[in-house]
This record gives C-alpha cells, structure tokens and sequence, in this order.
C-alpha cells in the first residue's frame, strides 16, 4: 500500500483522534518548560528585559513561514496528484499560519518600539512578512469565495505556489537590502550569535510552539474532513428528495 | 516583587506582547474547538433525518 493510499480522510480522522490528546499533553508540557525557561532567562545586556518578546516573536515568526511551506507541499499534492487530503491540509492550515504571521507582526512591533523608537517601519524584512500576512488573507478569502471546494482547492494552490516566492525573500531580506531589522542570529553559516543562556529557552519555546502548530492543524483537519462529509450528506439528501 | 518591576521600564511591551499572543492563540482553540462541535451536531442532525454516509451504506448493504 503507497503512502498515497494510506493518506485517506477516514484513517486521519482515526489517526486523529488517537493522536489528539497525546500531542494536548506534549504541548501543554513543552510551553510549561518553554515557559519557565523563558521567565528565568537572563536580561540581554542591551536590550534589558525586552529579549523575552523574542521566546515568542521568533515561534511566530518561524511558523508563519513554515505554514506557507507546507502549504505549498500540500499545494503540490493538490495539483500533481489531485489528493483532497492535500486540499484539507492547506485549508486546514491557512487561519492557522494567518495567527500566527499576526503574532508575529504584533510581537515584532512591541518589540519595535522600545528598541528602535519606532512601532513599524517599511524595511524589507517587516514588509514582505506584512506581505505573508495579506496573502494568507487572500488565500483564506478564496477558499470562501469559490464554493466548489476542488476548484477553490486548484486556484488556492497556484496562488500558494507563486506566494511561496515571497519566502526567501523573508528570510534573506536582511541579506539583500540595508534593514532596521536585525540579521539572522539563529539559523545561519557559523553558528548561531545567541548565548547558550538565551538560545536554549528560544529553541524550548520553538519547540512549543510547532507542537501547538500541529495538534492545531491535526484539529482542524479533522474538522475539514467532518465539514466535507457533512456537505456530501446533504447533497445526497437533496439529491434523493428530487 | 511584581511582573512589571522585574520586567524593567518596558514592562508594559512585553506584558501586552504575551498577552495579544496568549489572545490569539485562545482564539484558535476556540475556534477548532466550537467549530467541531458544530459539525459534530450538525451531522448528528442530517443523520438522525435518515441521510447516512456512501462508506456507511456501502457497509451496511454489503452486511
């Protein structure tokens, strides 16, 4: 049996009520670690206790593209092997990745003000996540506007694919153009620039955070799967009183 | 001591950047949550007006 085969609506929505309460527990468990680890780390010797916006700026941040990348996997399988699991999963994933590029862009301006006197400025790190932002509004947008849930499916993944575009552009903005905002100081060639002491609560939080990332997007899954079903139903039912 | 104090003269950022955070992050739950147990009743409903599903007919005929 292929992978493809295995990946059926109704062994997810078993698989999902088996995982769900395990990835509950691991995630509560990881933000309780995360979390003490990031009230006991040490203040940053310039920037003071502002350092702590980051145990949750940089999870935000990291998600909000990560999202966009499965999405355009899942955009891959909708238009290469026309799975309408990959059509759950991506719809599934939107409002999730939405939350949390929004996290991110509010962290980012708290964050902002205090270190740089300003709330936003138009650089090109903040705006082409603002950018993220609006595109995972237009996704969202589109999967309410086209009612037949395999069309919206086929325009939602073109459009994710040509957004994915815009992910690189994130990342290596720092790179490319002159930013305010600082430049990669976790994943980068050499190491990363953090101390141990505030590195290691940023990964515990990171790991919090894509836990909650996938018990959320397993529920509303499971939820996708549960809306499809009901929506057969009734053009069943309609189907038969004709 | 309090939060605030501990937190230095920026206490104010930092308390109402976890807190938009812990708010948004409530909102999802909530919205998997309430939007589950929407779906789940209105199956129930369509089912208890006789509609089952394809896989659960296709069972039951074969039995």
């Amino acid at each position: 049996m292929t992978l493809i085969q295995l990946a059926n609506p109704s062994r997810v929505l078993a698989l999902s009520e088996r995982a769900l309460p395990w990835l509950i527990a691991a995630t509560v468990l990881a933000f309780v670690v995360g979390g003490v680890q990031a009230w006991l780390a040490p203040d940053d010797y310039q920037q003071g206790a502002t350092v702590k916006i980051m145990f949750i700026h940089v999870p935000a941040a990291w998600l909000g593209i990560f999202c966009w990348l499965l999405m355009s996997i899942a955009a891959l399988g909708t238009l290469v092997w026309r799975h309408p699991l990959a059509d759950v999963a991506a719809k599934a994933a939107a409002p999730i990745g939405a939350a949390f590029t929004l996290i991110c862009l509010l962290t980012g301006a708290l964050w902002g003000r205090p270190m740089w006197g300003a709330y936003w400025v138009w650089d090109a790190r903040l705006t082409s996540v603002l950018v993220l932002f609006l595109m995972y509004l237009a996704v969202i947008a589109l999967w309410r506007t086209i009612e037949d849930p395999t069309r919206a499916a086929r325009a939602v993944a073109v459009f994710t694919l040509v957004g994915a575009i815009n992910i690189p552009i994130i990342k290596f903005s720092v790179d490319w153009w002159n930013t305010l905002h600082q430049g990669a100081s976790v994943l980068r060639l050499g190491g990363s620039t953090i101390h141990p002491s505030i590195l290691i609560p940023l990964i515990a939080m990171l790991v919090a955070f894509t836990l909650l990332f996938l018990t959320l997007h397993l529920a509303a899954m499971h939820n996708e799967i549960l809306r499809r079903r009901l929506r057969t139903m009734l053009m069943m039912q309609a189907a038969a009183a004709r | 001591m309090t939060a605030a104090t501990t937190l230095g003269p920026y206490a104010a950022f930092i308390l109402i950047a976890y807190a938009a955070a812990i708010a948004i992050v409530a909102g999802l739950v909530a919205w998997v949550v309430l939007d589950r147990r929407h779906l789940i009743r209105l199956i129930a409903e369509v089912e208890a007006r006789g509609a089952t599903r394809r896989s659960r007919r296709e069972r039951e005929e074969k039995s």
